[in-house]
């Protein structure tokens, strides 16, 4: 049960490249399904479902497509939260559009049409670099907020302009609209997230993500060796942004239930996702989920202890919560650029060794 | 190696087939300068043939032109009997074009063997979904390539830093991860920019035993760019001389150190 290799051979390439070489990690990944899918569903109430579980798995959706994007491909995106907006729109016109189709079609038709969008707004990635680039992602992020406030057909011509989620079913169980249980709504995301991380994760150990990082590290070198460097960016910027509609479309339909796009949806979104693949490590699926679980868990966190236990005023709990936020993004960069993944790979290395290091 | 040297290029059972690649009357321009001027030389299929020259000859930009990097302004690429339209790198590298840097291009956040998987992925051909969901064709291409790649860390005696990544190898064995990913394409030509530039007298004995034994097992056609004239007279079949752009010299390592104009060309003409 100990944290090593030894007398653990692999006899086949099929064995070697596995996600967990190690037994005992193997083993640990399961036991963190068994229990997110079977224990925690019956442990879950409104609060913990809506403040920290469902908008941890959304957030850590979102962060493996900008990881694929940034950490993989090595291409600068700001306009997560406005391809957000697009997988929350595109889920919104979907099922109003085919109400009797099952919301799961739905969420992903939103991640098909946020990878089209995606690839638009790739196309510029082949001439410009780096922050050259998030400039101009960053004009996605705006233009798309903007198309969604100004154009009535996004909301259906709706009053408030807001769009607002109707109640869906899956399997006869409502999981989105007012009368959603915790668990319900909880598990959609729940299925979603561990099935888009297995997926990255293949995309990211074959020749897709070798392509990805072979122009992430030397673009020049990865031509050489026969990478057409346009297909490869797109493909990068189609499968991010894919992850990035579903993770909108879920934001909208499963958490918020009615959105207004400048408020859900707007520059903070994209600056607060890219943080979480800052701390959580540059390409990394396991870093994805620790920068997510860390930037939401935090406020939760310093809520609890500073104003509930405390008895701090909100708002500077709140003030609090930025400062930490911002000096942790500094000593990150300073101290360990690969994220907390790098930091949970040393400890690895470390245990493996342990109780004896020399 | 001593005994290579002597040899014509087919004493030593060798075989030198017809021409493979041929650069008809070559001129580079950047702007006003002229980088190479009218060159023409052929590489036949199976020999080791040598570019060499001063400090900027044009030597590097004669190996951009073969791999695609620059498009000469005037003159005629033919590869496999073909003349070759203007194309880009990666179109280049499908055509069993490979190449090494002089300034190493390795992918530093990778490992060795995803390095030297990269070179394979011109073959490597699943689509993404299949990818996505690891069924199918992914694992099974993925396996079948692996296999090879391990050939050749076998080959180049690799096999202890497979999983290291790149970025923490010394300098040596950097070049030697580099030549794994070029010869992981399979390539009918391999082009080597200065594979023994930096290098101590151990590992340019390791590196020119390698370069040696790719030509004699794989059958690799080899062009090749060094300054250590050691080396190139006793790796090549062939070379080719440039200085200022032009083409000075041509043939046998023999008959190119008996060439006045090389001799020139190195050791500089005394002015009255």
């Amino acid at each position: 049960m100990f944290y090593r290799e030894a007398g653990d051979f692999k006899t086949s390439y099929r064995d070697d490249g596995q996600t967990f070489p190690i037994r005992f990690d193997r083993y640990r990944y399961y036991a963190v399904l068994v229990f997110g899918f079977v224990v925690l569903p019956f442990l879950l109430n409104d609060y913990w479902t809506n403040a920290v579980f469902v908008p941890f798995l959304i957030y850590a959706i979102a962060a493996i497509g900008l990881n694929i994007l940034v950490g993989y491909c090595g291409q600068l995106s700001l306009g997560t939260g406005g391809f957000m907006a697009v997988g929350a729109y595109a889920c919104y016109k979907l099922t109003t559009a085919f109400p009797d189709v099952n919301i799961v079609f739905h969420i992903l038709g939103a991640g098909i049409v946020t990878a089209l969008v995606g690839m638009l707004f790739g196309l510029p990635s082949l001439r410009i670099k780096g922050f050259y680039l998030a400039v101009a992602t960053l004009a996605a992020q705006f233009f798309l907020v903007w198309l969604f406030n100004r154009v009535p057909w996004f909301y259906n011509y709706s009053a408030s302009g807001q769009i607002s989620m109707p109640e869906r079913t899956v399997l006869g169980i409502p999981v989105t609209g007012a009368s959603v249980a915790p668990w319900a709504g909880y598990l959609v995301c729940l299925v979603f997230a561990v099935a888009l991380a297995w997926m990255a994760r293949n995309l990211t150990r074959g020749s897709v993500g070798r392509r990805w990082m072979a122009i992430r590290d030397m673009d020049i070198a990865a031509e050489i060796i026969g990478v057409n460097p346009l297909k490869a960016k797109l493909t990068a910027f189609a499968v991010s942004s894919f992850y990035v509609g579903i993770a909108g479309a879920l934001f909208f339909s499963v958490y918020l239930g009615a959105v207004e796009v400048g408020e859900a949806f707007g520059i903070q979104k994209s600056f607060a996702v890219l943080f979480m693949i800052i701390i959580g490590g540059l390409g990394s699926i396991f870093g994805s989920f620790a920068g997510a679980a860390f930037m939401v868990v935090l406020p939760v966190m310093i809520k609890l202890v500073l104003v509930d236990t405390l008895g701090w005023p909100t708002d500077l709990g709140a003030h609090i919560q930025l400062m930490v936020v911002g000096a942790l993004i500094i000593v990150f960069l300073i101290a360990e650029p690969h994220g907390m993944a790098q930091l949970w790979r040393l400890t690895k290395e470390k245990l493996r060794l342990w109780p004896f290091p020399h | 190696m001593n005994d290579m040297s002597q040899a014509a290029p087919t004493a030593d059972g060798r075989k030198i087939g017809g021409v493979l690649m041929e650069m008809k009357n070559i001129t580079l321009r950047f702007g006003g300068v002229k980088a190479i001027t009218d060159i023409s030389f052929d590489i036949r299929e199976g020999e080791i043939r040598a570019i060499i020259g001063p400090n900027g000859a044009g030597k590097s930009s004669m190996l951009n032109v073969i791999s695609g990097f620059y498009t000469p302004q005037e003159g005629e690429v033919w590869f496999r009997g073909q003349r070759r339209q203007p194309m880009k790198p990666y179109e280049v590298a499908r055509q069993g074009i490979a190449r090494t840097f002089q300034n190493i291009a390795l992918f530093d956040g990778m490992t060795v063997l995803d390095n030297i998987m990269t070179g394979r992925l011109t073959m490597m051909k699943s689509g993404l979904l299949a990818q996505a969901l690891w069924w199918g064709r992914a694992e099974a291409e993925e396996v079948a390539h692996r296999a090879q790649v391990e050939k050749i860390i076998d080959f180049l005696e690799i096999q202890a830093i497979r999983k290291t990544p790149v970025g923490r190898l010394p300098y040596g064995l950097k070049k030697r991860v580099e030549l794994a990913r070029a010869l992981a394409a399979e390539p009918k030509l391999l082009l080597l920019d200065e594979p023994m530039a930096g290098m101590n007298v151990e590992e340019k004995e390791d590196m020119s035993r390698f370069i040696l034994d790719v030509n004699d097992e794989f059958g690799t056609t080899i062009a090749l760019i060094e300054h250590d004239m050691g080396v190139v007279m006793d790796l090549s079949d062939r070379v080719v001389v440039m200085d200022y752009g032009k083409k000075i010299g041509d043939g046998t390592p023999a008959e190119v150190r008996a060439n006045q104009d090389v001799i020139d060309a190195y050791l500089g003409v005394a002015h009255d």
